[in-house]
């Protein structure tokens, strides 16, 4: 064999490995996450609104809905934010000055997500309890903090797309005697749209993985939340606080726990590859 | 292939190997692993450092993870010692557990909340949310912040036990998993109640008393505070060896006054000892 079928064959087998590793996990996910749920039945541990492990009552019901309402605040903070930054960036501002906000934005991406959490816990939890009453740990802390960290991935996902779009778009709408304003508005935003859209996805994606952040200042109470106010738990959470001294049908409904993220997050993906691909072919 | 790729192959190699060896390091004979509880792991790491200094050239590693994460690795042989702060399950009843020391649990609420002493029955009710505002003595109308431990930990299960008995921790309770996260939640919201190793009280939250009776060594060690739960060592068999003799010295009297001045509980007292436990 020549040299270069030697490295051809080496890289393949390590392509091959990082991939098994993610087949590895999910195995172990579901064999030790899929007999709790036969057990006890996907209904009732789906739905169940109790949890309490010590008394083998296991409903993550609660769970599901407080990752649920976080992710969507997230998102109404994080997606008008994230897409006035990408236009702004890619229409509004000078090259130079975009030059500069551009690795500033990357660099969100590089805290640290306790460093969000701390932040939230001493800035965020204070004023909120001081404003509104309550703990101040609440899904209202949780998606502001979380909105902002899914910023860089719907500014640099968006902005991509708006840059991939074709110059006589916008030169089109100009001659027409559009504005800037509704050239913008009216064209760019609209035929961005698929690649907006999956940045929308991946940054729900990255909201509803978060897990370190979210246990400091979400407060973590297993109860189906009534307003932003309260504290709730969300299913990284879940897992991520409670992993340390779980035990038996404890530990394993936290695989199980995993089982369910693995699933919300396998869709919330794919659905993003194929509004992607719908929106390039 | 050069000879240069040939040797750094070796470097790879001995990446790949190094972990290996250093987790091998704790197998020798010179060296006992403790693993376990994060409740009990600072005080292990004191006695352990207290140890190493009496017997230069013996290693004991200590380390955190929770107390079934400890039992877990006793149960596997990856560590010799494991801690807990809770009692062993059923399913864990063939392991060996010695109570080490005993630490009591005390009720905390924020240093300005006017009151001093609640019954075993009110905390019941506050934390099953059956009384969920602070106006029922006299207080603001503020609703009560409940704050709790995750499910599984020990000082949970001690506080269920010793208090709540059949009644549930309320879901509405917020959930921390550390002593320390607790005291700070309590210390900056006003309107908080929680729970706490008594050896973690500090002068920025107040412990209550429970029925009048105040949490100190005096009371706990003549059981008129009953709020209080056993630290467990847990060997998968008689524990032999350095196992053995680190035991030892922490049932020795001189290891015992160094876990009460860290504000744990001796059950056999010492001279010494009979002071306030320490705030």
């Amino acid at each position: 064999m020549s040299k270069e079928k030697i490295l051809e064959k080496s890289f393949l087998l390590i392509a091959l490995s990082s991939i098994s590793i993610l087949g590895l996990i999910a195995f172990f996910i579901f064999e030790q996450g899929i007999p709790l749920i036969w057990k006890i039945g996907l209904k009732s541990f789906l739905l169940g609104d109790r949890w309490f492990p010590s008394k083998e009552s296991f409903g993550i019901f609660p769970m599901i809905v407080g990752s649920f309402w976080v992710t969507l605040g997230s998102l109404v903070v994080g997606v008008p934010l994230g897409l006035a930054c990408a236009v702004f960036l890619c229409e509004l501002t000078p090259p130079t000055f975009a030059m500069i906000l551009r690795p500033m934005i990357q660099l969100l991406a590089a805290i640290p997500s306790v460093i969000y959490g701390f932040w939230g816990l001493i800035v965020l939890v204070p004023l909120i309890r001081e404003t509104f009453g309550g703990p101040g740990l609440s899904i209202l802390a949780g998606s502001l903090v979380l909105g902002i960290m899914i910023l860089p991935t719907i500014i640099s996902i968006s902005e991509d797309s708006l840059r991939a779009l074709p110059r006589t778009y916008k030169e089109g709408a100009l001659s027409l005697g559009a504005t800037h304003w509704q050239a913008i508005w009216r064209v760019l935003l609209p035929a961005a749209r698929s690649g907006i859209v999956a940045s929308v996805i991946l940054g729900m994606g990255r909201a509803i993985g978060e897990t370190m952040a979210m246990i400091m200042i979400l407060g973590n109470a297993a109860q189906l939340p009534r307003s932003i106010l309260d504290s709730a738990r969300t299913l990284t959470t879940n897992i991520g606080i409670e992993m340390g001294y779980a035990s038996g049908d404890h530990r394993q409904a936290l695989f199980a726990t995993g089982v369910v993220l693995f699933f919300i997050i396998m869709i919330l993906n794919s659905v993003a590859l194929l509004v992607s691909r719908k929106g390039k072919a | 292939m050069g000879k240069g790729r040939g040797s750094r192959w070796v470097h790879w190699l001995g990446l790949l190997i190094l972990p290996a060896l250093l987790s091998g390091c704790q197998r020798q004979p010179g060296g006992v692993s403790v693993v376990g509880s994060t409740s009990v792991e600072p005080f292990a790491e004191a006695l352990a450092e207290e140890y190493m200094s009496r017997h230069p050239g013996v290693k004991i590693f200590v380390q955190g993870g929770g107390s079934s994460a400890g039992i877990q690795a006793v149960r596997t042989g990856s560590a010799e010692i494991g801690m807990s702060s809770r009692n062993l399950i059923d399913s864990e009843k063939d392991l060996i557990a010695v109570p080490i020391i005993y630490d009591a649990i005390a009720v905390i609420v924020h240093r300005e909340n006017p009151l001093n002493d609640l019954t075993l029955d009110q905390i019941r009710k506050i934390f099953s949310a059956e009384i969920t505002r602070w106006v029922e003595w006299g207080g603001k109308n503020h609703p009560i912040t409940l704050v709790t431990r995750e499910e599984g930990s020990g000082t949970r299960e001690a506080f269920q036990k010793l208090i709540m008995g059949k009644r549930e921790i309320s879901l509405s309770a917020l959930v921390q998993d550390s002593n320390g996260a607790i005291r700070q939640v309590v210390t900056d919201d006003r309107n908080a109640i929680g729970y706490i190793s008594l050896g973690l009280v500090n002068d920025r939250v107040k412990a209550l008393k429970i029925g009048g009776i105040e949490a100190t060594v005096d009371n706990i060690q003549h059981q008129r505070y009953q709020i209080v739960r056993p630290f467990l060592f847990v060997f998968k068999s008689r524990p032999q060896d350095l196992a053995k003799d680190f035991l030892d010295y922490i049932l020795s009297p001189a290891g015992q006054k160094l876990l009460v001045q860290e504000g744990l509980i001796s059950m056999n007292p010492i001279p010494e000892s009979k002071k306030e436990a320490r705030r």
